[in-house]
């Protein structure tokens, strides 16, 4: 029999629950209200009393009403459907949800039972299977949803029976597996996962080495992230952080998109339910949506259901990777999720860490950061999760726990700039301060000869140095005067202007801006670094900034017109004549 | 608000602290309203069957054997059309001395709206001020507040902007707003002949402080029952959100809460959130812009109560003194619509956005030959040129005492550039450099 309990005591959403029988740490359970239940989990458990975080309201709640437990965490159901949905935190189907305002105690299921699946075996009778392995699957959205041996499933499995092709629901039977003792388990398109716990069904998880193309060339050419691999953009707010991410979301190279809007701004998330079912995904000509889940948990959506939404897409995203796709996670904001941990540990009275945070958060978001990666699954096929977080440093300081937390999980760092966004300098991404790892790993460098060319990381390191040598002179310009340095300091300048105003910056609203393939990078960047490699004359200083602005003028041109169309060949024209008038011929 | 005559009375209280006490009763709910004293109080705690309660009116005077009677219920608002001219103190009773608004009961502080019933907000809000309209453009449906120093004129523009918004209701939640900027208020909207479609919900600087805690609930409960039932558009004032957030910390700190930041309580960021994000546009119509104040110390953004307001509002606009040309200016660079760029070249003229940020980026180089100037460095031709745009675009544009179209300001914008640099000097697209820069 299930444990029961009653209420014992509240504190905003924190309940403390006396319970009659066993009671396992993040259990589930539900308190009934009248005629609905609330969902809560258990965080903390002293003697009888289960102290429970309640995922929704807990007004007019009162001591000794009664609750119930489940003896199961909190769980995600996985399936073929999820793609295309609005879930909030804890997965519901915010589309079925009936009314303007949310309601308490209302649970909608993330499938749909009714519909409809063309089902396809993949393995067959007399097969030896385990967790993960891929018994058949179905055609979601026209991408290849796998139906896995459930990841619950511990040791080898014998197929007995597979179905055929043809159409099914989600509950119905399409394999029949034997077990060691020789007992017949049905397997359907259902299974549930807890989202605490990382779904391990693959063979090995290898560095990641794969750019993952995003079109924002200050990341790409700069720095580059992988497949598979996690980064996180910290900045003050009005930085333009979740300008960046969407710009990543609506154009990196990824199989599947799994957004988790947490704790953040309501009309955020209507930007994404609005442009993205309009959004045109240009490499399959779909619409974005359909590879797309967003898991939405607003700041004004209770607090506690927070922390599950990062965990809830998580789980999503390790479970399109064991079909072996490419997952882009993206969380806005990680800090949120923080927050609301120490929202609770508050509640709960522990003794605080920094800023009131809880002690253990810097193992919390580094265990996070972990069950992102490259996969290589039992089969031999791959998958990736590539996750990029943003966090909100409280008034702008990066030294803020939640930052200094993240930084050592995540392998890229996209620091936001407060003074690179006062002058408009978008993406307000510092180009000093930021950096990725994966520069660094010889995976990644040998990826790289093989698909965009030999000398491509030395150019980028070249670029680098370009625009901290330019920010140097600019320190040395404003100590010394405009007057005080040789003119060469200027040129020096001023070359990383071009680099900052042509690379680095960009329309993120611009229909050709917004979005720069590998190619493109590569011939502005190539040209660029032949400009930065020459030498100019002039008579004075006052001459450097003119000219060197006519040139970042016509760049720009160039960058807001189509590829090799004629009119940016006409621009680049224009941008050569314009060189030819200074330029030293050696 | 009467008691009922079946009700049991408590008259036992165990403990009292400035703005809480607490008493052993039992059968009560969360979040229930109680009079204690004849003064209102809602419990915030329940262990077993001790039960605490903050006191809005404070506990001054509160005997350990006061009358305790529970209501019930959570805080509520009567909500009907009569709403309409209105005045009404922090519980949502008339200080104007008409009488009760008879209507529906809602409690305030209600549930969440669904995001996927949600619309995108696309409908701009003109305010005539170009260092909004032009820079930080507003849509209905947004949440933006003030940030400003004490001293600054804040109160003025915010009336200003409510009255040329062309919404159906404004609604005034006063929070510690001393009785002359309350007075200030009544007297601008009753002069703008506008008094029918305001309502205010208003706690002075008179009034407790703790009782500031129910003003924004009851200002956004009406505004949704105008908003949700009539598909009216409501603009919400809520000033000042910074004395809201210091309630909250008195109340935090009395129930013995570890403080986080600048002493704020853990849940500030929840706390203002909720309240924000009741700012929405509904597919129907109806909509909730907010436009709130919070008073910054010293101009200092990375205080708790800002930086947590930052990061949940659709922007901020910031006031500043301009010593140049002598006049309050919105600040170009510190200033910021987040949804501005749902209206500007879509609902405006398609040069908007880069005339606007044009002009800001041309004000940035001002600001850094006056950081040579002052450095004492000679300043170049170009340099010269901008410190002279700087100080008409400030005058012209930025401050407050504008009041012009959103097209003559763009045709101000270009004369402006035409007046100061060159073509090339400008960046901005060549097609609209050809089709907008001054003819002659």
């Amino acid at each position: 029999m299930s444990t029961k309990g009653k209420v014992k005591g509240i504190i905003a959403n924190l309940v403390i629950v006396g319970a009659d029988g066993p009671v396992s740490q993040n259990e589930i359970c539900y308190i009934h209200y009248r005629n609905i239940q609330l969902m809560a989990e258990v965080i903390k458990v002293v003697g009888n009393d289960a102290y429970v975080q309640v995922f929704e309201s807990t007004r007019e709640l009162k001591i000794g009403d009664d609750v119930s437990f489940t003896g199961r965490m909190l769980e995600v159901t996985l399936g073929p459907g999820i793609l295309s949905k609005n879930y909030d935190g804890l997965q519901n189907d915010l589309n079925k949800m009936e009314g303007v305002f949310l309601k308490r105690g209302e649970y909608t299921n993330p499938l749909d039972e009714e519909k409809l699946w063309k089902f396809k075996p993949l393995a067959k009778p007399g097969d030896n299977v385990i967790a993960g392995d891929w018994l058949g699957q179905v055609d979601e959205n026209d991408m290849p949803h796998k139906i896995m041996v459930p990841f619950s499933f511990g040791g080898t499995y014998h197929v007995k029976k597979i179905s055929g092709e043809g159409k099914y629901k989600i509950a119905d039977t399409v394999a029949i597996l034997v077990d060691k003792e020789g007992k017949d388990i049905p397997v359907n398109m259902i299974q549930k996962w807890p989202v605490k716990i990382p779904i391990t069904a693959f063979k090995e998880k290898p560095r990641p080495f794969k750019l993952l193309e995003t079109g924002v060339r200050i990341i790409d050419t700069l720095d580059p992230i992988v497949e598979g691999g996690t980064g996180f953009i910290p900045g003050p707010f009005g930085c333009g952080k979740t300008v960046l991410q969407h710009a990543i979301s609506k154009q990196a190279e990824a199989d599947i998109v799994i957004v988790a809007a947490c704790g953040e701004r309501a009309n955020e998330v209507v930007e994404l339910f609005t442009e993205f079912p309009e959004l045109e995904d240009v490499r399959t000509g779909k619409k974005l949506m359909e590879r797309t889940t967003i898991i939405a948990n607003t700041s004004n959506m209770p607090v506690a259901a927070r922390e599950a939404s990062v965990y809830t897409a998580m789980t999503l995203g390790e479970y399109y990777r064991s079909m072996g796709l490419r997952i882009l996670m993206l969380a806005d904001s990680t800090s949120r999720w923080a927050q609301a941990l120490r929202e609770m540990s508050n509640r709960l009275e522990e003794l605080p860490g920094p800023d009131a945070f809880p002690m253990d958060l810097p193992a919390v978001i580094s265990n996070f950061y972990s069950r992102a990666g490259y996969t290589i699954l039992n089969n031999g096929e791959t998958g990736s999760i590539t996750f990029i977080g943003t966090v909100s440093p409280a008034g702008g300081n990066l030294k803020e726990p939640v930052t200094e937390s993240t930084k050592k999980a995540a392998r890229c760092f996209y620091a936001l700039s407060q003074q690179r966004s006062d002058s408009k300098r978008y993406p307000a991404v510092d180009p000093i301060d930021s950096y990725s790892k994966y520069l660094e790993y010889p995976e990644f460098e040998e990826y790289i000869e093989k698909t965009i060319s030999e000398k491509w990381i030395e150019q980028v390191n070249k670029t680098k140095t370009y625009l901290q040598r330019g920010k140097e002179t600019y320190e040395q310009i404003n100590i010394l005067g405009d007057d005080g340095v040789p003119i060469d300091y200027h040129v020096t300048f001023w070359k990383s202007e071009v680099i900052d105003f042509v690379i680095l910056q960009q329309d993120a609203f611009d229909k050709v801006d917004q979005s720069t393939p590998i190619e493109r990078q590569e011939y502005m960047l190539e040209s660029i670094l032949e400009l930065c490699e020459s030498d100019f004359k002039f008579e004075s200083f006052t001459e450097v900034d003119l000219y060197f602005k006519r040139i970042i003028n016509q760049y720009k041109q160039m960058n807001y017109s189509e590829f090799k169309s004629e009119k940016f060949n006409n621009f680049e024209n224009e941008l050569n004549q314009i060189i030819q008038e200074r330029i030293i011929v050696t | 608000m009467e008691t009922k005559a079946f009700q049991k009375i408590y008259t036992k209280l165990t403990q009292i602290t400035k703005a809480t006490f607490s008493l052993k009763a039992t059968g009560i709910g969360y979040d229930e309203l109680a009079f204690v004293n004849g003064k209102l109080a809602q419990v915030v705690k329940i262990l077993g069957d001790t039960v605490t309660l903050q006191v809005f009116g404070g506990t001054e005077g509160i005997p350990t054997n006061a009358e305790v009677t529970f209501l019930g219920k959570a805080p509520t608002l009567k909500v009907s059309d009569d709403l309409a001219g209105r005045f009404f103190n922090a519980y949502g009773e008339p200080i104007d001395g008409g009488p009760p608004v008879e209507g529906e009961e809602r409690e305030i502080g209600g549930p969440s709206v669904n995001p996927v019933r949600r619309k995108q907000p696309s409908e701009l809000i003109a305010t005539g001020i170009a260092g909004i309209d032009l820079n930080n453009t507003l849509v209905s449906g947004q949440k933006i507040p003030f940030f400003a120093d004490p001293d600054q004129p804040y109160n003025q523009v915010m009336a200003m902007v409510a009255l040329r918004a062309r919404t159906d209701k404004i609604i005034l939640g006063g929070m510690g707003l001393t009785n002359d900027d309350y007075l200030f208020y009544k007297n601008v909207f009753d002069n703008a002949g506008a008094l029918d479609r305001i309502i205010s919900f208003v706690n002075t600087t008179e009034d407790p402080p703790v009782e500031r805690l129910l003003v924004p609930d009851m200002a956004l409960t009406a505004a949704e029952y105008f908003a949700v039932d009539k598909n009216q558009s409501v603009l919400v004032l809520l000033t000042d959100m910074t004395l809201f957030a210091d309630a909250l910390s008195i109340v935090s700190n009395r129930m013995d809460q570890i403080p986080s930041k600048d002493s704020m309580p853990g849940s500030l960021y929840s706390d203002l959130a909720k309240i924000y994000e009741k700012a929405v546009q509904f597919p129907e119509g109806g909509s909730i812009t907010i436009i709130a104040v919070t008073t910054l110390s010293g101009g200092d953004i990375t205080h708790a109560i800002p930086d947590n307001t930052g990061y949940i509002t659709e922007g901020q606009l910031f006031l500043r003194r301009d010593s140049d040309i002598g006049k309050v200016i919105v600040d170009p660079f510190r200033s910021l619509s987040r949804l501005k760029q749902l209206v500007i070249g879509i609902k405006t003229r398609e040069d908007h956005p880069q005339v606007m940020n044009a002009a800001v980026r041309l004000f940035a180089d001002a600001a850094n030959a006056k950081t040579k100037l002052e450095n004492g460095f000679d300043l170049t031709d170009y340099d010269e040129r901008s410190l002279e745009f700087a100080k008409d675009y400030s005058n012209k544009l930025l401050a407050i005492d504008v009041n012009i179209d959103i097209d003559e300001m763009l045709d101000t914008g270009w004369s402006l550039f035409d007046k100061h640099f060159k073509k090339e000097e400008i960046g901005i697209k060549k097609d609209l450099v050809d089709k907008y820069w001054p003819k002659n």
